[in-house]
């Protein structure tokens, strides 16, 4: 198949996502419903040709195509057929195509899993949806073809940038994009509901799950960035608070300030006009993220683009997308007030306190993120934001949130009486602050005050979040999917606190210069090089230095660090050699030749790290867990459901 | 709590908030700003002394001098009207070579003498990009010396 029919492809998909825009928004306005029938054909038809355009790039990248600009661009043809895959996402064009198969993908789930809702809401959020999709056809189409020929054909590709020649970030994008383009479900729901002018608990409930998933492979995303960064270009280090990362972390932040607020929604009837708000902060945040990284106004390593049409493009579509729905939101929000009180110690007031310190640490930084991008806008001078800036406005709000959440979750709504399990807490905090004190001098043989009030907090969510599932199942009650899902997050986090405080505290690296034969220790651990020699890769030529790690005598591995050279794009790459372990890593990496036969090393020991990654994928399990709970698969009955709408409508 | 006191506790604990994450935002800021400068602002004393700062240019050709067998490294970032020597101790980035783009983050030891102790230095990802300071403040260079030339 050749790319052309992929780019006719896609144009009939953006003249589908209009056909669905309309068929969508008109076909629920009084006396138009005849349209609506036309919604969910649309939105299959487009599905299937975003999936043909995106096939056929696939052929092309399979068949080394390179009079295709983009695959002679990206690929090569010594490139191993599973990057010649993963390379389609490998620079802007293509991941924008990627962006919007995800789009298409999310867009027919909702077209299949609504048919129990009411039509006419059904067919405004497929015409939200319909509009985002084609803003971004339109995108692709106007400023970022991935389709264009190139004349006369290369004779062999450019080759995919090394650093994205790797398995963790071969899927990092896709599960990252099905993230973020996750939370335009939930922002069409809060359209949805604000053209309606109404939204009840049976709204919260329909848009409950949707976030849930979206947040759960944001999770998995973003933990296999830093995961991947860890190892192939971090030189060790897990979280940079680059811009990039934090385009990816805000609407993170969002998203989980959101699934907490929608809990109050659905069982509470309150909060409604907040969470409307959030839903539309998490998908704009997403959206501004895209516009960060891919308009080139950040450059690193994500940023593939420096085009500034598309970043005009790009632009106009978050002012219409963002200020659209947030004119909208202006209008009709009063609509959405609610009367039911609660008192100072319920879970609602605990969720409030959850929202506001997400989203303060949300806002703080952005401040950090786009200051430096004012500043450069105005000609002000050029500046960037260090890392302790995000690290202190991050870590603020995020201590007093964790030892709330370790009491809230227990809180009952409405008006809670924390006597019942005021004992168990107190025993959990005394035992979490005993560990903290006791586990790191045994293990590390020192303490600080950080890594004390850090070990306290992770070790008393996780305890506490134990005590709703094991008191239940010791009497012998039903566990329902919500609170297993739900424990089972926060137990996650208590996790990821526990290895993110320990590896900060006592994590140990050293760069040093190392020759045949030479030792060195670092902490309990002895290095021994014992040479370097040369090796060949598939497409990349190696220096690759054998290294006998060995702790109080004993040899524990032996690591096989490489300095990589690339054939065609012939940039130095470092390949770590890491001994991962539970509670342990230790990385060695290679750093240029000294002479002398000598050369650079950075050795680290890493604590816990994995706890890290670990307690984010134990969190997108309890979102997993938290979506088959059964009242999301309830079916209710046309006439229940509208007459259950009718009756809150008023309140 | 009535719906009344909850909307005003809301608001109350709103601007609590902001004022608190304001004044945080704020503090860390002063704190954790860091000014890009290129060699002729460092050569001209436009950096206030004792200030972490950043500075980028060119490799020198040439300029690279390292101690054999140390990890200790010498090299002159220009943007070919000054020069500022960096030092650094520590492994140099993958894309880090001569004739290339490079941002260092440090502060100045002796001001007369142009030395830079660097804390990190990064280098450019990939053949086709130099950071944006750098190329612009290049570009700013190669201006004024055409200008200058035209002048005279």
């Amino acid at each position: 198949m050749s790319v052309e029919l992929g780019h006719f492809a896609l144009i009939l998909a953006f003249c589908l996502a209009v056909a669905q825009s309309v068929f969508g928004l008109v076909g629920a306005m009084p006396g138009k419903s005849y349209l609506q029938s036309g919604v969910r054909p649309a939105v299959a038809g487009q599905f299937v040709f975003v999936v043909l355009a995106f096939a056929s790039l696939a052929l092309a990248f399979q068949h080394n195509d390179f009079s295709v600009l983009y695959v002679a661009s990206n690929s090569n043809s010594q490139l191993p057929a599973f990057y010649r895959f993963a390379a389609i996402w490998g620079a802007h064009e293509g991941s924008l195509l990627l962006w919007l198969l995800v789009l298409a993908c999310w867009s027919i789930a909702v077209a299949a899993f609504t048919k129990n809702m009411p039509a006419t809401f059904v067919s405004r959020v497929l015409g939200v949806l319909g509009l985002v999709s084609a803003g971004f056809a339109l995108f692709i189409l106007a400023t970022s073809n991935p389709f264009a020929r190139l004349l006369p054909a290369a004779l062999d590709g450019r080759d995919l940038n090394p650093l994205l020649q790797d398995p963790a970030l071969a899927i990092h994008p896709p599960m990252l994009y099905t993230g973020y383009v996750g939370f335009a479900v939930p922002f069409a729901f809060a359209v949805a509901a604000l053209l309606e002018g109404k939204l009840d608990p049976v709204w919260a409930r329909w848009v409950r799950p949707w976030t849930t998933v979206a947040w759960m492979f944001l999770t998995v995303g973003i933990a296999l960035g830093s995961w991947w960064a860890y190892y192939e270009l971090g030189w060790g280090g897990w979280w940079f608070w680059d811009p990039v990362e934090n385009a990816s972390f805000m609407p993170w932040l969002a998203g989980t300030a959101l699934i907490h607020s929608l809990a109050v929604t659905e069982k509470r009837g309150l909060f409604k006009s907040w969470t409307l708000l959030l839903a539309i902060f998490a998908f704009s945040l997403s959206l501004v993220g895209t516009f960060l990284v891919r308009s080139g106004v950040l450059v690193s390593v994500h940023a593939f683009a420096s085009d500034p049409s598309r970043g005009m493009f790009i632009l106009a579509f978050l002012v219409i997308c963002i200020g659209g729905s947030l004119s909208l939101y202006a209008w009709r929000a009063q609509r959405f007030g609610s009367t039911a009180g609660f008192a100072v110690v319920s879970r609602e007031s605990f969720l409030l306190l959850n929202n506001v310190l997400l989203v303060a640490a949300a806002s703080l930084i952005l401040v950090g993120t786009l200051y430096p991008l004012f500043l450069d806008a105005l000609h002000l001078g050029k500046i960037s934001v260090g890392p302790p800036y995000f690290a202190t406005v991050f870590m603020i709000p995020m201590l007093p949130l964790l030892f709330l959440l370790a009491v809230g979750m227990h809180a009952a709504w409405k008006r809670a009486k924390l006597e019942s399990v005021k004992t168990k807490l107190l025993v959990m905090v005394g035992a979490s602050i005993a560990l903290a004190i006791i586990v790191p001098l045994v293990s590390y043989g020192s303490v600080s005050v950080l890594s004390v009030i850090g070990f306290t907090a992770g070790m008393w969510v996780l305890l506490s979040s134990l005590i709703e599932p094991v008191s239940r199942w010791r009497a012998g009650h039903k566990l329902s999917a919500s609170v297993l899902g739900m424990s089972v997050a926060h137990l996650g986090l208590g996790v990821f606190v526990l290895g993110a405080t320990v590896v900060k505290a006592y994590e140990i690296e050293k760069d040093l210069s190392l020759t045949p034969g030479q030792s060195v220790t670092l902490g309990n651990y002895e290095f021994k090089l014992n040479d370097t020699r040369n090796v060949v890769g598939p497409n990349y030529d190696a220096i690759e230095a054998t290294v006998v790690v060995s702790r109080l005598g004993r040899e524990v591995t032996v690591l096989h660090p490489q300095k990589r050279t690339y054939r065609v794009q012939t940039n130095p790459m470092t390949e770590a050699g890491i001994d991962p372990g539970w509670n342990r890593d230790v990385f060695v990496a290679m750093g240029e030749p000294l002479g002398q036969g000598a050369w650079s090393f950075r050795l680290q020991y890493k604590p816990l790290v994995r706890f890290i990654w670990i307690g984010a994928v134990i969190m997108a399990l309890g979102g997993f867990i938290g979506v088959t709970d059964r009242r999301y698969r309830a079916r209710v009955p046309r006439s229940a459901d509208e007459a259950a709408r009718e009756a809150t409508v008023g309140a | 709590m009535t719906p009344r006191r909850r909307r005003m506790m809301f608001v109350a604990l709103i601007v609590l908030g902001v004022a608190g994450a304001t004044t945080l935002a704020l503090s860390a800021f002063r704190d954790n700003v860091l000014y890009f400068y290129s060699p002729s602002d460092v050569t001209a004393g436009k950096v206030p002394a004792g200030r972490t700062f950043r500075v980028g240019g060119m490799v020198d050709k040439g300029s690279v001098m390292r101690e054999p067998g140390s990890l200790e490294v010498k090299f002159i970032v220009t943007d070919f009207a000054h020069d500022v020597t960096v030092k650094y101790s520590g492994v140099l980035p993958d894309l880090f070579r001569e004739g290339q783009g490079v941002i260092a983050r440090g502060r100045l030891v002796d001001p007369q003498g142009h030395v830079f102790v660097a804390d990190e230095v990064l280098a450019k990802h990939d053949e086709k990009y130099m950071p944006p300071e750098v190329a612009e403040s290049l570009k700013k260079t190669h201006e004024a010396q055409r200008a200058s030339r035209a002048s005279t």
